[in-house]
């Protein structure tokens, strides 16, 4: 099964080769989506993990006991596209590429969002909404 | 060697008129000159459907029994211009609802279009001849006398791109510009845009007839911050704001597909016009002007992350519209703000309903001014 998560590493643990530990030690693959942690700063990453069921759990035991904090992100972002009148404006702050122009008209590659959340504030139609499950 | 509105439009009626929209126009113009253009084609259309936050409405409810003379007024929470006769106001697209900032006159705007009930609250003094001190009922399209829309300020002749070069993410009319140069967002369908292709408005003057939000509207002024003095490209073309027009026309034959309310997150409320004017090519000057390309219209890259604005490059449409911009040797990503695709739309409906005879191509009553600038609101103390 595959979860996404986002991990928050405190100061004294953004040091320390966690993520190295945690593919090593367990029998899952990781991939970084997203992650912004520098040493001595409170970091993040956003990760999906891929394993048997057995296997998350104790990896997510092993994220624990090295006192990382994780939250399971099952939200995703829709579209109301009936309403899109493809100005485009959401492109403007979407990093993961999901949204873009394709001759003139807008794009949402659903599986490649990484639920930054930054295009429900910029369409001015408000038309981006977080669904949950 | 010229051609007349007159001779025009008898083509529209014989049916020999040849119609084009800008952006086949321009691919036409790939391989032929404008003399060619000019005796081949004999309308141009254009379309645009961005934000013009310069934009309202004036209605008139009729009378109730006793009358008011509505002096604070309300239209779905939202205030509106009452300082006008007993029964009409002005409903300002960017006035924002009392309690709910991200809903506007903008919206009352589009309910009122597509038909739906607006609540009016409205209170007076009351006088001899208007007793009623109170009034709440609600108002629809089929219930008011009139209402049209009157927009001081529609169709910016071209408008910098925008950019941030702070550390801060910055919310704006231009949409989310994100920190150190994340995104360049433009505005202007380009070589769609209605006062781009004719950019010195020989043929657009008081009176044009003009697709506006579905329905017939006209120009009826020049609009708000007109400025004739920007610098022109190798083309002709302004590379940066320059003329606007003022639109009218009624509300109640629009079509709310071309129109929509909008809310800019941090900076408020604002409405998306669709404007379709069509050019008649009477000259070869004419026909050069709607030739013109993507790449030939350029503009400035202004940084929003500053006081003032400053411009820091130039660019075109055809750059922006690549979905990325070179700055400062980064690769810079490009979003657009006005709807390109419903630009589209617009020009190849507007070609369609002259070719039907519904829309009859107009000569201006009289042309808009040639030779204005603008000036600045200066803080004058009262010493």
């Amino acid at each position: 099964m595959k979860i996404r998560f986002i991990l928050t590493f405190s100061t004294e643990t953004t040091n320390l080769p966690i993520i190295n530990n945690l593919i090593k030690e367990h029998d899952i693959s990781v991939n970084i989506i997203k992650a912004d942690i520098s040493s001595g700063e409170k970091g993040t990453a956003f990760i999906e993990m891929n394993g048997k069921e057995s296997e998350l759990n104790l990896a997510l035991e092993f994220l624990k006991k090295n006192k990382v904090e994780y939250q399971s992100v099952d939200k995703y972002i829709h579209l109301n596209e009936d309403e899109c009148i493809h100005c485009g404006a959401c492109t403007a702050v979407c990093f993961a590429g999901a949204l873009e122009m394709k001759g003139n008209k807008l794009q949402f590659e659903t599986e490649k969002c990484i639920v930054c959340e930054l295009c429900v504030d910029a369409c001015p139609f408000g038309l981006f909404e977080i669904h949950f499950g | 060697m010229k051609k007349t509105v007159e001779e025009i439009n008898e083509k529209i009626r014989n049916g020999s008129a040849v119609i084009l929209t800008a952006e086949e126009v321009s691919q036409m113009s790939e391989k032929n000159s404008p003399e060619e253009i000019f005796k081949k084609v004999d309308v141009v259309t254009t379309g645009t459907f961005g934000a013009m936050c310069s934009s309202g409405a004036f209605v008139n409810f009729g009378h109730a029994d006793p009358p008011i003379r509505m002096e604070k007024v309300k239209l779905n929470n939202v205030p509106v211009s009452a300082g006008l006769a007993a029964v009409d106001v002005f409903i300002g697209a960017s006035e924002e609802a009392e309690n709910n900032y991200k809903y506007g006159g903008a919206h009352v705007i589009e309910s009122l279009i597509k038909g739906e009930d607006v609540k009016l609250e409205a209170s007076a003094k009351g006088t001899d001849c208007y007793p009623r001190k109170e009034i709440r009922t609600t108002i629809n399209k089929n219930n008011v006398n009139e209402m049209y829309l009157y927009n001081p300020r529609n169709a910016y002749q071209n408008y910098p791109s925008a950019v941030n070069t702070s550390d801060k993410l910055i919310y704006t009319y231009m949409g989310n510009l994100l920190p150190q140069m994340g995104n360049v967002n433009y505005s202007t369908s380009g070589e769609l845009s209605p006062l781009l292709n004719d950019p010195e408005l020989r043929t657009i003057g008081i009176g044009t007839k003009v697709f506006l939000c579905g329905a017939q509207g006209f120009v009826s002024w020049h609009g708000t911050q007109f400025d004739t003095s920007v610098e022109k490209n190798s083309k002709g073309i302004p590379i940066k704001n320059s003329r606007t027009l003022a639109l009218i026309g009624d509300m109640k034959k629009m079509d709310p597909k071309f129109i929509k309310a909008a809310y800019f997150h941090k900076y408020g409320v604002s409405i998306f016009i669709g404007v379709g004017i069509p050019i008649p090519i009477l000259d070869v000057d004419i026909a050069k002007f709607v030739s013109i390309k993507n790449r030939d219209i350029e503009t400035i890259v202004a940084d929003y992350g500053t006081d003032g604005h400053p411009e820091i490059a130039r660019t075109n449409y055809q750059e922006l519209q690549s979905g990325s911009i070179m700055l400062n040797n980064k690769k810079i990503r490009t979003a657009p703000l006005s709807s390109i695709s419903k630009a589209r739309i617009i020009a190849e409906k507007l070609k369609e309903q002259i070719r039907d005879g519904s829309f009859v191509i107009t000569k201006p009553v009289q042309n808009l001014p040639n030779n204005t600038s603008l000036n600045n609101l200066e803080i004058r103390g009262d010493e």
